[in-house]
């Protein structure tokens, strides 16, 4: 794995001006994620964790300090469609077929009609979805919505994938599947993730840092680098070290409560 | 990974949704047949009650009595009755329809198509105009703040102090024939179309826009393949009523004019020589009109957004 910085952050503010008076949604924030990276980012809501992935993804803009994204500003990035960006609902178009919301990027994107093709089944197939390509988004479930959103997210190949809280509305044993799925695609893909959640099993399963994060103003509060080998099998949070690092990951969040109470 | 069919958005699968819609057909027949038949009860009660004077007044010129027997056969078939009973209407439309040849000037078939064609231009026009005006208000800041005050406004006046203005208007200007008539239609119908419009451009959320712009999506783009799909339920729900105002526009548009053609003409001639048999088929006839037209924009929707998957 190379040392390369992909997302790069250094003393980075947001202030949202609101009729109580100003929101600090970040404050400060300091972070350099490093390509190949699986990034989570967890903390109580107000922390601003979806704040910090909506700026590396220019759709809100900081009111301090830098942020670069593949070593340009985020506009650039979102410009040169540098990275996928998964939302919490899968937000298929209903009136696609799974295939066609799949291949909705690549028409924006000017791709030729045989590419189209070629990537959609290609990633149709990563996600695990292949003969589902003519159902319709509600013919599938909320589980099988958020892979073909996510199959959605890498038809364009972007080298950063973005993406807050996608599991966060799935029941807990679909959301286990779905983790062990999204590993197997980061180790096949290669790709750098930042990943929002506020389930401590789910940041330290999947990541290969945390960082938790703690409200009003939104700051980072600890930066965990896991011990945990690359290869993980369910059955690794039963071991010392997932557990060691899941109570590090609570402390971190109960020293950022107790600051507030 | 489980590959079963899941629940649909309303909870059942399309063979259960088709069940639950057949068996409500079903149950929903004797309801309709009830109401019906209490239409045609009131009716025929209606008729009886309001034409009897006539009948009484006729009997004692001619120094006779009414039996029970004798009031209700000539309420129910008299010459210009006041409320002519279902039964006369329906052999009326039956003698200027299936008895007249089309091109015909006794033909309601031919006054229908004559009202039909101005109301099926004004409808193509005014949605047109509709589409346009809520795409400027939709992609535009100053048409957003400006235009739906006049469109509203333009509403508030009624149609029967305007119509005739815009036929000697357009007549000045040497416009005649179908297009005035379809003018006032277009004037009618453009409304909904504007406000759904307006409603279903604007009924992506958040998420998906901020979608469009995370794949850097022009506007172009984000109106072909996002907002306009999802305005199509919108879209659909407001031409129903759009049909239904450009053919209360075109018949409008008729009696102001002197026009000799036309449910409207019917109608303004049934009133002129008290031929309330010849209204009231005109009437029915319109109400027929405006249920076809309906029906027609209805089966355009279910092929459209059943070829949308959203049906």
């Amino acid at each position: 794995m190379t040392n390369e910085t992909v997302i790069s952050a250094k003393d980075l503010s947001l202030t949202f001006q609101t009729a109580d008076g100003p929101v600090h949604a970040l404050k400060d924030i300091n972070l350099d994620v490093d390509k190949g990276d699986f990034v989570s980012f967890i903390g109580p809501s107000g922390c601003g964790k979806t704040t910090f992935l909506r700026v590396m993804a220019d759709l809100e803009h900081p009111t301090a300090g830098d942020i670069s994204v593949n070593g340009v500003t985020p506009e650039a990035a979102r410009r040169a469609r540098a990275y996928g960006y998964v939302f919490q609902a899968a937000g298929l178009y209903p009136w696609r077929t799974i295939a066609g919301n799949v291949r909705l990027p690549l028409e924006i994107m000017g791709y030729a009609k045989d590419e189209q093709d070629r990537r959609v089944k290609s990633v149709l197939e990563l996600v695990d979805l292949a003969g589902f390509e003519k159902k319709f988004p509600w013919q599938l479930s909320g589980g099988m919505q958020q892979r073909a959103s996510i199959a959605r997210a890498l038809a364009f190949d972007a080298d950063i994938l973005l993406m807050d809280e996608p599991f966060g509305a799935l029941d807990e044993i679909v959301r286990d599947h779905l983790n062990e799925q999204l590993l197997d695609l980061w180790a096949r893909t290669n790709k750098t993730i930042c990943f929002v959640t506020h389930s401590i099993p789910e940041a330290v399963y999947l990541s290969t840092r945390i960082v938790v994060m703690s409200p009003r103003p939104g700051r980072i509060s600890d930066v965990i680098e896991s011990p945990l080998p690359a290869e993980r099998p369910l059955e690794i949070r039963d071991t010392q070290d997932f557990i060691d690092v899941a109570h590090r990951v609570r402390e971190g969040l109960r020293a950022g409560m107790t600051d507030e109470v | 990974m489980a590959s079963t069919i899941h629940r649909s958005p309303v909870g059942l699968t399309p063979m259960a949704r088709v069940a639950r819609h057949g068996g409500q057909g079903l149950r929903s027949v004797l309801p309709v047949l009830t109401v019906v038949a209490a239409i045609f009860v009131i009716w025929y009660a209606a008729a009886m009650a309001l034409n009897a004077t006539w009948a009484y007044n006729m009997a004692e010129r001619l120094g006779r009595d009414l039996t029970f027997t004798q009031l209700v056969a000539d309420t129910w078939s008299q010459q210009k009755p006041k409320l002519p009973a279902p039964h006369q209407v329906a052999v009326e439309i039956w003698n200027t329809t299936a008895e007249k040849s089309v091109t015909s000037k006794r033909s309601l078939i031919y006054h229908s198509w004559i009202t039909f064609s101005s109301t099926a231009l004004g409808f193509v026009l005014g949605t047109a105009l509709g589409i346009a005006l809520a795409v400027g208000i939709v992609y535009n800041r100053t048409m957003d703040m400006s235009v739906m005050p006049w469109v509203i406004a333009s509403q508030t006046i009624p149609i029967l102090a305007i119509a005739p203005m815009i036929i000697v208007v357009l007549n000045a200007v040497g416009i005649s024939g179908l297009l005035p008539k379809a003018m006032i239609s277009m004037y009618l119908s453009f409304f909904p179309v504007v406000v759904g419009m307006v409603k279903g451009l604007r009924s992506p959320g958040p998420m998906q826009l901020d979608q469009m712009r995370t794949w850097n999506a022009t506007s172009v783009q984000t109106f072909w393949k996002l907002r306009l799909p999802s305005s199509m339920p919108y879209l659909f729900a407001s031409l129903k009523v759009g049909v239904a105002a450009s053919l209360v526009g075109a018949i409008v548009g008729e009696l102001p004019t002197g026009a000799v053609a036309g449910l409207g003409a019917r109608l303004l001639a049934g009133s002129y020589y008290g031929q309330t048999i010849q209204i009231w088929s005109a009437l029915i006839m319109a109400a027929i009109l405006a249920a076809v037209l309906v029906g027609l924009i209805g089966l355009v929707q279910r092929i459209t957004l059943k070829r949308m998957g959203m049906a």
